[in-house]
């Protein structure tokens, strides 16, 4: 297990604002995401922990061993801190075969188990036709698959990995996240990713931190994050949301039950607890969660006449937008059969709703 | 026509053994230079590229002063070593020493910054010690753009007049270095082996930057 708790500001230049990292987490065996945008501090929070920077308070806490601690001083250097650190352009070494590579990472190993290592390496990653080239002259997926091969040979006691599919082809990341998937099993330690795709959070993470400015702003099970995002900058940088100005205008826990009403129309909403009437909210809402269908006579409940502005055309189906920054995901078929209509009407399911 | 080939082979010793020193010593203070922090970084970048800049008079009178007879230096090796240092072979060597050490540096540092420095921390995380980090994979990455430096250092070691002249002085046969000797003569109404020796010379010096140039293109 690693414990992660660290600060480190940079003051402010004249061509750039200051920015504080400040940081607490713990991260368990199994892929712990960072989520964020560039230049939130996830790849700085990774420097922290493999000791290439030195922050100004906190402690990191490896298993029992503390590889840094502001209080005492303790700063290890890298080489003392037994993490594998997988980078975003892999930086393995050019003037060096992978099987050299490879070597590099146990070199100070007894001849015998050095040899046995890095020839299982080698079979375990499937490299066993590139081993004698140099990383320039194999494919993007053996220098991939050799960067993790050379980042877990010394038994790192946590794997850190910075950004791995970065501008590679969905082929590749496909391999990717079957390769981290086995290592997750084989190895039994905690891996750190940092990420700035939805995507892959949900593909890998079995926790995820989301972070902006420095800070974690809310961490979890991706699924739970995306049902209930902690509030509305983590919904802004999921940017899965439909999010309305809305107000509250009845609330009723006995009957777990709410009125909330949206431009000149009120919607029924669960119960929502810590929330006054007449409080001022963001309805968050998903675009696939929302149902759109045709006008027929009056609205039923929950239900909103809309005006549909443009049709976007998504790989899994339709993604219809309508006025008022409304967006409803809808499949192919749905969309064809009901493409001639005029009017539409979007409805919202009386318990999806949630408000920020 | 006679031509003595004594300053030609004299020019070569110097320039070999003040490179050699350049490398051994410049190389350490790039590295210090391209990848540690500390006060006065600047201040020692630009201490040693004055001599690049400053007339080489200038240069020859700070020599002088440095290990000339009356100054401790000076005693020093003469103590040790019986005689004294300037006015020797060896003082033309410190004197192209103080005209190649600042470009061997410039372009070592600028070598070692431009290794990405992933690589070298991916070296570190794999538990490699600084020594083994500098031998195993910054040094074979900038080998080439190193030659190059060296090649150049050589090179401008081969051209020192001024401050040669001041601390080695003008003895043919002993301290009379290319430079000096082309100047001795035209001065003398030489002008037949003035131009042979300033063809020689800068023939040489154009192999050897168009020799530095290809290390560094092959290196990119």
């Amino acid at each position: 297990m690693i414990h992660v708790r660290v600060r480190k500001t940079f003051p402010a230049k004249p061509d750039s604002g200051g920015f504080t990292l400040d940081v607490e987490f713990k991260a368990e065996p199994g892929v712990t995401v960072l989520f964020g945008p560039s230049g939130s501090g996830k790849t700085l929070t990774l420097d922290s922990i493999a000791g290439f920077v030195r922050p100004d308070e906190g402690r990191v806490l490896l298993d029992d061993q503390i590889l840094f601690d502001a209080a005492s001083g303790v700063h290890l250097p890298p080489q003392r801190r037994h993490c594998g650190y997988v980078f975003q352009n892999y930086a393995l070494f050019p003037h060096m075969t992978l099987r050299q590579n490879l070597e590099f990472a146990v070199e100070q190993r007894p001849r015998l188990e050095r040899h046995r290592r890095v020839n299982e390496m080698i079979e375990r990653f499937r490299l066993q036709d590139a081993a004698g080239r140099r990383p320039h002259e194999v494919s993007g997926g053996q220098r991939q698959r050799c960067s993790i091969a050379r980042a877990l040979i010394g038994s790192p006691r946590v794997l850190l990995l910075d950004e791995p599919t970065q501008g590679l082809d969905a082929p590749l990341r496909g391999e990717f996240y079957e390769i981290l998937e086995r290592v997750r099993t084989d190895f039994k330690t905690p891996i750190l990713l940092v990420t700035h795709d939805l995507d892959e959070c949900f593909e890998i993470g079995e926790e995820m931190l989301v972070m902006r400015a420095g800070r974690i702003v809310q961490s979890g099970a991706p699924r739970k994050i995306l049902d209930q995002p902690a509030n509305l900058d983590v919904a802004r940088l999921l940017g899965r949301f439909n999010l309305l100005a809305a107000e509250i205008r009845a609330l009723d826990p006995g009957r777990n039950s709410s009125r909330v009403q949206v431009g000149e129309y009120e919607l029924d909403g669960p119960y929502f607890p810590g929330h006054l009437r007449g409080d001022r909210v963001m309805l968050c809402v998903r675009p696939e969660q929302l149902r759109a269908c045709a006008r027929n006579g009056r609205p039923a409940a929950n239900q909103i006449p809309v005006e549909l502005k443009r049709v976007i055309e998504k790989p899994e189906g339709v993604r219809l937008e309508f006025a008022g920054g409304i967006h409803v995901d809808v499949s192919r078929a749905e969309y064809e059969a009901r493409q001639d209509q005029r009017e539409w009407l979007v409805e919202f399911p009386r318990d999806l709703l949630r408000i920020l | 026509m006679h031509i003595d080939w004594f300053p030609l082979w004299l020019s070569l010793r110097v320039a070999v053994v003040s490179t050699a020193i350049a490398i051994a010593a410049g190389l350490w203070i790039a590295y210090i230079l391209a990848n540690r922090e500390f006060r006065g970084k600047e201040a020692l970048d630009a201490a040693v590229t004055l001599p690049l800049v400053l007339p080489p008079t200038v240069l020859g009178y700070y020599l002088l002063v440095l290990v000339g007879r009356a100054s401790p230096i000076g005693r020093l090796w003469e103590e040790i070593f019986g005689s004294p240092l300037v006015f020797t072979w060896k003082a033309a060597v410190l004197a192209a020493l103080l005209h190649s050490f600042p470009l061997l540096v410039k372009s070592a540092r600028a070598a070692f910054e431009s290794v990405d420095r992933s690589y070298e921390r991916a070296a570190r995380t794999l538990g490699a010690s600084e020594w083994r980090l500098f031998w195993r994979v910054t040094a074979p990455l900038v080998r080439r753009q190193i030659f190059a430096a060296g090649a150049l250092a050589f090179a401008r070691s081969l051209g020192d007049f001024g401050a040669t002249l001041m601390v080695a002085g003008d003895i043919p046969g002993s301290t009379q270095t290319m430079a000096i000797a082309i100047y001795d003569a035209v001065e003398s109404n030489n002008g037949a082996v003035a131009r042979v020796l300033v063809l020689v010379i800068s023939a040489i010096a154009l192999a050897i930057l168009t020799f530095a140039n290809r290390l560094v293109l092959k290196s990119r």
